[in-house]
């Protein structure tokens, strides 16, 4: 296939994986609006009024980039575990697979469907932040790098979960054993400070308190972390996670016979 | 004459041991229309997955047109269009978008699969039916969606997996024409299928394969002369007499009007008839017990088992 080819293949994915989330809003985009809703009601202004400064802001302003990076985390890694998953259990994935469709146009075609959700997301929960916090950017540019490398990184681990199950149970026990709590520990709702050392050594272990962190520093100005570290260790995970989800496709491990 | 598919030596050792192919070797030519015969198990169906990549082959060779597989499966899989035994596409999707959608992974342009998906959604019998899930259509519509969206990219190769199952008899005849016109066009068909009047009504060539091995591969007309014996099954208007026998042949009185008679190769139907004026029997029609190929078929495999 030349690079036009290329070109159309992957918008050709692209499109379908927007369709289908677009398609089915009410259960794609909407939950998080209402979750987040909830997170910034309860932990923002009833219970953070109560907790006073964290970092040098009031616990609003504290917690809605962490919130805000949880909708895209979950979104972003979601809607290719599920579409894909759903490809292969339908047995549609056969369409891509008997295609003269290279294999990294397959993945990125995924993978750029899951930051699409991941953004649309994020822009809805950040506009739903509006009527609770004030919101200054403090970098767009590491804002939006950050946006941008997370929700590829989550979808490229959704990709790699969505070869490797076998049923709908396989699909929601990562994110509900592993992602979530992973979430809450990586420092959304508080600083790695308030931790006692040992806690605070062994949350660096954590990716997502590299995540939470760096966004938080896009938009707040203060991290817990070294920001060139946290942009190296989502940039090192990003690359094993791509290498790791080609090595799948090209293996055809769970996919061909 | 090109030659569409070669395969050589093609084996198939599933993880669990099983060995589905055991180094099969047969070429389809350009414009033929092949019947891939076989009982289920047999290896038809990772023959085919192997041909489109959605098996890994164990062992040999596959080339088709100019393109072997090992080296450039992209360009191989560029000529091949494939039409699989169960429903593969999304049964959420529209008609028009599955359609449209697999001629984007084939890197068409937008107004060219728009185009071909409006041709062979009309040709097919779905045009109608475009902006409708997929789910909601019936088996013999699903049947169809997948020749269209085959189709799209105009493959040289087209492989059907049994391309008519469950397909009510109207519906099959009226895909049977469809895919004479898209092989008179100058498209190669291979079709496997379990009725063997499907592949007798339209296939030139025929393999069998059964346990993973060719047991059978040659022109059907060769293959139908290589049959011993013909059962025919005649009528009569009147009551047959009580006993009938016809001299030379095998003969059984089924009931008061229908009677079976054999015919070895070499024996002429035109002695059944003229005995049966001496005894004043007149036959008001006449038709084959079963199926010719079915026949051979089973002879075939039962041989082989």
């Amino acid at each position: 296939m030349n690079v036009s080819e290329q070109w159309v293949a992957f918008t050709t994915i692209f499109i379908k994986e927007v369709r289908r989330f677009t398609r089915i809003w009410a259960q794609t985009l909407l939950p998080s609006a209402i979750t987040m809703s909830l997170y910034f009601v309860i932990f923002g202004s009833l219970i953070g009024s109560r907790i006073g400064d964290m970092g040098g802001f009031n616990y609003m302003q504290f917690v809605v980039p962490g919130l805000i990076m949880m909708a895209i985390v979950t979104n972003s890694y979601s809607n290719v575990v599920s579409s894909f998953f759903g490809a292969k259990f339908n047995h549609s994935v056969e369409e891509l697979l008997v295609s003269p469709t290279p294999n990294y146009v397959i993945l990125l075609g995924y993978v750029s469907g899951g930051v699409a959700r991941g953004l649309c997301v994020a822009m809805i929960v950040t506009t739903v932040s509006l009527f609770f916090a004030d919101l200054n950017i403090h970098s767009y540019f590491i804002t939006i790098s950050i946006v941008l490398m997370t929700s590829v990184l989550f979808a490229l681990a959704g990709f790699i979960n969505a070869v490797y199950a076998n049923s709908f149970d396989d699909i929601s026990i990562v994110p509900t054993f592993v992602l979530t709590p992973l979430i809450y520990l990586g420092g959304v709702f508080y600083s790695m400070d308030l931790l006692p050392d040992f806690w605070a050594a062994v949350s660096k272990l954590n990716p997502l308190v590299y995540v939470v962190n760096a966004f938080r520093y896009g938009v707040l100005g203060v991290s817990d972390v070294s920001l060139p570290f946290a942009f190296g260790m989502i940039a090192l995970f990003t690359a094993g996670a791509f290498a790791y989800s080609m090595h799948l496709l090209n293996s055809g491990k769970r996919l061909r016979q | 004459m090109t030659v569409a598919l070669t395969i050589e030596n093609l084996s198939k050792t599933y993880e669990n041991g099983h060995q589905a192919l055991k180094g099969i070797s047969l070429q389809v030519e350009q414009g033929d229309f092949f019947a891939l015969l076989g009982p289920n198990g047999a290896g038809k169906s990772t023959t085919i997955g192997i041909i489109c990549s959605l098996v890994a082959k164990s062992g040999g060779r596959v080339q088709v047109f100019d393109k072997d597989i090992d080296e450039d499966f992209p360009g191989a899989k560029r000529y091949i269009g494939i039409v699989p035994q169960e429903f593969n596409f999304n049964q959420f999707e529209k008609v028009f978008n599955i359609v449209v959608a697999q001629a984007g992974y084939y890197g068409l342009p937008a107004s060219v699969a728009n185009e071909r998906a409006e041709r062979y959604l009309k040709e097919l019998g779905l045009w109608d039916k475009r902006d409708q899930a997929s789910r909601l259509l019936s088996g013999g519509m699903k049947r169809r969606l997948m020749i269209a969206r085959a189709l799209v990219h105009q493959p040289r190769l087209l492989i059907l997996d049994e391309p008519t199952a469950g397909v009510d008899i109207e519906m099959r005849r009226s895909m049977w024409e469809f895919l004479k016109g898209i092989n008179a066009e100058g498209t190669t068909i291979i079709l496997t299928t379990h009725y063997l009047e499907e592949a007798e009504a339209l296939c030139r060539n025929i393999a069998i394969i059964n346990h993973g091995e060719i047991v059978e591969n040659s022109s059907m007309k060769s293959l139908l002369k290589q049959l011993h014996r013909e059962f025919f099954i005649l009528d009569s208007a009147a009551d047959l007499p009580a006993t009938v026998e016809l001299e030379g042949f095998e003969c059984t009185r089924l009931d008061d009007h229908s009677l079976e008679v054999g015919v070895e190769q070499g024996q002429s139907i035109n002695d059944v008839f003229a005995q049966l004026e001496q005894q004043g029997i007149k036959v008001s029609s006449m038709r084959n017990r079963a199926n010719r190929l079915e026949e051979m078929f089973v002879n075939l495999v039962e041989g082989a088992a």
